[in-house]
């Protein structure tokens, strides 16, 4: 039977000094490196085990597909609702839509300035955009609920019309994922000081921003839709 | 221990391939012009996948026993692949499996590519929780319109015909019986009242949902006259178990003749 | 660059406190075995209520005892009525595909072996990983609760088809707050599932160690991989569905009720929806999932029956393909569902020649495990008993499929028990052998105890023959025509015959039922009382057997593994032993 592990790990010498090794994802190998000349973990020397930047990323990217692939599904459901029966009425969409998409526009121009900020370690600068971010990201939800008050008023609402079915799940699931993002943004803001003096890493506002820009090109997509199926 | 198991995958083997070839449970004689066609492709698949369910497990139970370790020291053989091997019977099962399907395709084409054929008897098969109703549109060859608000079990109005005020619904007849006449092309029109429910007879080899919000037309000929039990083969709530009616297949004339009962008894 | 950040580091000291140790533990291990006891919970659930099933078709008049005090309105006096069979079948269903078949596996064995398998410390995210876990658990609650609140569990099956399913109270018991909460715990689910696949494709791709490339990986790494897109994708679009069908039932839309209908004398108010669309919903995940629930099984059968055949898996690369392939057309076959559903038969015709397509991996990866065994030399221990019934099994739960995939054949099979054979044996059986053979394999490395050989082949041996004896027969009975979802034979002249076939297979289920017991008490006396296990009691390669049983807290206590070799290195010529662990300096190699 085998025995521990460890014993057959013989002793390389270490030639470099030692930094916190980052794994990258660079060729087929797992690590970059070729079989035998780095001896890899050494008897005595517990490296903190990092997990690296990359990670969140990758983590990242995947929830926005299956984000994706919710909406997909509504899409499809619209196409066919409308295709299949004869009762869809359109209506107009509130005029404030507009000024929405440009409010949600420019909170992904805000955030790109603070991420600026950042880089260049100007502490105040980062914060303060961070802060305009998540207020123009609260301005877009409550312009979105003033949205639905002016379909209300015109007595157009959720169960009215198969339309109106769409356009109340639609921007609901939008605004209700741009709602997580809010929550993340103000995290931020909460450990932007541990994040400018680098006691945090940065990539949770990278990561923040994919998914922020990503609400917002969800975003011109859900429009893009409601203005031209509806 | 590796006796045992191939022994027992064997015997199971055997056992189920036995059972299938005595036909002790099959499915009843076919009563319809498609059916053998169904008939012929169950049979054909039954015997692909049979020498192919064989085929396996005996391989696997052969190989369970052969290459038990005999605790003689020795190692396994040392392979670990082979393209060729690998390509062949992926191909092979291609071929095998897709062409199976392609066979099948002139059935299901002929169900349902076509429309029936002009002239054919059309007959409306509503579901309901938990009852079959049909409607035979009578001598003005069109069915009346339904109305929802019409509907009340409880004076037989399964449907909801105006009978006064709709002239086509006058002369609709509504049957908890489906009665076709014999070797004559059907069309049947499948409506449901409340959820889906699906018509299956298993004599006819044929079976189609009856979806609410829609009007399914399937069509057949059925080649043999008797009587044999509808099925409901969608759930659709506590009775589904007890959904039953008749389907009728009568001579032209005991045809005629039901028709007439039947709609002097509306 | 400053000290690293204060959360990484705080992660691998081991935690001290029953509660964070236990309980909100962020240890992917401890993490790992609380869903496999979920699941443990769940299958017993499950199977007593397919009990009560199998009870109920042989002797409908039965007067079961404390059914009544569950439900005096479903079962009077313990006697199940056909509504309350309705939901007996609709949490079987339900529970054993959720809650068993796509969490032990994934959640549970795929949680627990992988971060070690691939050389890390943990997963990618341990605190998103914890909260999986009890979101997960706050689905089961909230499925169970359906059978305590309101007028009982819904009765639309685990499919829940609308209009059954939408249009309310009126379409039967259940199916007011119980088809509610049936939704809200699925939609729960699905939260869920996404988090936790989330987990597994980062750590996947991002976290293994040196050496660990790729084609180095394990198969059940593959499997846990593959199986978390799978997730990941269709997941999204069961919670559309959901969301769609909940707002149907209280929100007033209609993207699914249609206009026009009378139920139970009452007239819905909805007009234009397509019950259709539900179904295309449904089914584009519920193809996917199927998938989901067997490859982490497949992907543990070719690893258990390689280190129990001394021989490299055959085809590695081929192994790898056929689950993509199997991944990847699984999204392209669900219409193969709705052949008579009323969907264009146009459609149809093309699904059906997508879903032969599919059956061309699965035979890739069955003559592949053929080939493993060839030329072996094969040791049985119970883990590989499990695996290879998993092999005999999944042939024939997968041959069925062949008559299936064909519409003019289906429109004589679907919706009979010919159907319930097939996903029985597939889903039912091989996956549940799956489970059984990744139990026995990891319990001593999960547990540091072994589990008793002779409980686990009394268990294996009569439950191999009892899954044949119950489920072959359905095939028969499928044959005659006999549909599914019947609470009753009394219905129908044809099915009265069949009452003897029905008491063979209830006989089965009982006893194959019964020693599960077999299986439960074996589990629970060995963690206690097992023999203790060593590292690598199996002589197995892969990294979690190169440190104790169990594994320290952070896996390698410290060290951080570096792989020379494939997953697969049995019987090497040269080498010094019939097989090379992946992290062995040993020059010798297979040249992977």
């Amino acid at each position: 039977m085998c025995a521990l592990g460890y014993d057959h790990m013989g002793t390389t010498t270490l030639t470099k000094p030692e930094t916190p090794i980052r794994i990258d994802r660079g060729g087929p190998s797992g690590g970059g490196f070729g079989g035998d000349g780095f001896g890899g973990a050494e008897f005595g020397e517990a490296r903190p085990w990092r997990v690296p930047d990359r990670a969140y990323r990758t983590a990242m990217w995947m929830g926005l597909t299956s984000i994706v692939m919710l909406f997909a599904a509504f899409t499809s459901a619209l196409v066919v609702r409308k295709g299949l029966s004869d009762d869809w009425v359109s209506f107009a969409i509130p005029r404030i839509l507009w000024l929405n998409t440009a409010v949600l526009l420019a909170s992904s121009g805000s955030l790109e300035i603070a991420r600026r900020a950042l880089a260049k370690r100007i502490g105040s600068s980062f914060t303060g955009w961070l802060y305009a971010t998540t207020a123009l990201g609260v301005l877009f939800l409550i312009g979105q609920w003033t949205a639905w008050r002016e379909l209300a008023f015109h007595g157009v609402y959720l169960a009215s019309n198969p339309s109106s079915s769409f356009f109340y799940l639609l921007t609901a699931a939008h605004g209700l994922h741009l709602s997580g993002g809010i929550i993340a943004l103000l995290y931020l803001v909460f450990r932007s000081r541990a994040i400018t003096s680098g006691l945090q890493r940065r990539t949770a506002v990278d990561v923040a921003a994919i998914y922020w820009h990503f609400m917002g090109g969800l975003w011109i997509y859900t429009f893009f839709l409601l203005m031209t199926r509806f | 221990m590796a006796l045992a198991l191939a022994l027992v995958i064997a015997l199971i083997t055997l056992a189920t391939v036995a059972v299938f070839a005595a036909r002790i449970w099959w499915f009843p004689a076919v009563i319809s012009a498609h059916g053998p066609a169904v008939d012929h492709q169950i049979v054909l698949t039954m015997y692909v996948t049979g020498a192919i369910f064989v085929l396996a497990q005996l391989a696997l139970a052969y190989l369970i026993w052969r290459h038990r370790d005999r605790g003689d020291g020795t190692r396994a053989r040392f392979f670990q692949g082979n393209n060729k091997l690998e390509a062949t019977w992926t191909i092979a099962a291609a071929i095998l499996f897709i062409g199976l399907n392609l066979m099948g395709y002139r059935v299901w084409a002929g169900l349902h590519f076509m429309g029936a054929e002009p002239g054919s008897t059309q007959i409306e098969v509503w579901g309901q929780q938990f009852a079959w109703y049909f409607r035979y549109p009578g001598p003005d060859g069109r069915f009346g319109p339904t109305h929802v608000d019409k509907v009340d079990d409880a004076t037989a109005n399964y449907l909801g015909l105006d009978r006064d005020k709709d002239q086509d619904s006058k002369d609709d007849i509504v049957t908890s019986t489906l009665a076709i006449p014999v070797n004559h092309p059907v069309q049947l029109i499948l409506r449901s009242k409340d959820v889906t429910h699906s018509f299956f007879v298993r004599e006819l080899r044929f079976k189609q949902d009856l979806v609410p919000g829609m009007i399914i037309p399937v069509h057949f000929t059925a080649t043999q006259t008797g009587r044999y039990e509808l099925a409901c083969a969608e759930l659709c709530g506590l009775g589904h178990y007890r959904m039953r009616a008749f389907l009728q297949v009568l001579s032209d004339e005991d045809y005629k003749k039901w028709l007439e009962n039947m709609a002097a008894a509306q | 660059m400053a000290e690293v950040v204060h959360e990484t580091e705080h992660r691998h000291e081991a935690p001290r406190g029953f509660i964070r140790r236990y309980i909100f533990s962020l240890d992917h291990k401890v993490i790992g075995i609380q869903y496999w006891f979920l699941a443990l919970f769940s299958v017993f659930v499950g199977l007593t209520l397919s009990i009560f099933i199998r009870i109920h078709l042989v002797w409908p008049q039965a007067h079961i005892p404390l059914l009544d005090k569950l439900s005096p309105t479903g079962a009077p006096h313990g006697q199940i009525t056909p509504e309350y069979y309705l939901a007996l079948l609709t949490l079987h269903g339900t529970i054993m595909v959720f809650f068993v078949l796509t969490t032990a596996p994934q959640g549970g064995f795929g949680n627990f072996a992988l971060p070690i398998q691939i050389g890390a410390e943990d997963m990618a995210f341990p605190r998103l990983n914890m909260l999986s876990f009890w979101t997960t658990f706050v689905g089961l609650v909230v499925i169970m609760l359906t059978f305590f609140v309101g007028d009982g569990p819904p009765i639309s099956g685990w499919t829940a088809y609308p209009p059954l399913s939408a249009v309310g109270g009126a379409s039967g018991p259940g199916q007011a707050v119980g088809q509610n909460l049936w939704i809200i715990s699925i939609a729960i689910f699905c939260v869920a599932s996404m988090l936790g696949a989330l987990n597994f494709i980062a750590t996947t791709l991002d976290l293994r160690a040196r050496g660990m490339s790729l084609m180095r990986l394990p198969l059940t790494c593959w499997a846990w991989f593959i199986t978390a897109i799978l997730s990941l994708l269709s997941f999204a679009v069961l919670l559309a569905a959901g969301a769609l069908l909940l707002l149907d039932r209280v929100g007033g839309t209609s993207f699914f009720i249609p206009g026009g209908l009378i139920v139970s004398d009452k007239i819905i108010n909805h007009t234009g929806g397509s019950p259709l669309l539900w179904q295309h919903l449904f089914w584009f995940f519920g193809h996917p999932e199927v998938y989901i629930a067997i490859l982490p099984g497949m992907g543990a059968t070719s690893h258990i029956v390689s280190t129990f055949a001394r021989k490299p898996i055959f085809g590695y690369k081929a192994m790898v393909g056929a689950m993509g392939a199997i991944g990847f057309l699984g999204f392209m076959v669900w219409g193969h569902h709705m052949f008579i559903s009323g969907m264009s038969p146009y459609s149809a015709f093309a699904f059906s020649v997508l879903t032969m397509a599919i059956a061309v991996p699965s035979a890739i990866k069955t003559f592949n495990w053929l080939g493993t065994i060839l030329g072996g030399k094969l040791r049985f221990p119970t883990p590989m008993l499990f695996a290879l019934g998993f092999v005999s099994l999944f042939v024939t739960g997968g041959l069925s499929g062949i008559f299936l995939g064909q519409p003019a054949i289906d429109l004589f099979f679907h919706d009979t028990y010919f159907v319930l054979a097939h996903f029985h044996l597939i889903m039912g059986v091989a996956a549940i052998f799956g489970i059984f053979a990744g139990t026995y394999f990891w319990f001593p490395k999960m547990f540091g105890r072994m589990l008793n050989e002779t409980l686990g082949k009394i268990h294996f041996w009569i439950t191999f023959v009892g899954v044949y004896a119950i489920f072959m027969p359905m095939h028969f009975l499928g044959l005659v025509g006999h549909p599914r979802r019947y609470s009753e034979m009394s219905g129908f002249e044809f099915l009265k015959p069949l009452i003897g076939l029905h008491e063979f297979i209830s006989l089965g289920a009982f006893i194959t039922g019964a020693v599960q017991l077999v299986f439960l008490f074996n589990v629970f006396w060995s963690i206690f009382k097992g023999a203790k296990a060593p590292a690598n009691p199996w002589e197995a390669t892969t990294l979690e057997w190169t440190v104790s049983s169990p594994p320290p807290h952070d896996n390698f206590a410290g060290k951080h593994p570096v792989v020379h070799h494939g997953p697969y290195e049995f019987g090497v010529p040269g080498a010094e032993k019939d097989f090379i662990m992946q992290d062995s300096p040993e020059k010798v190699t297979a040249g992977n």
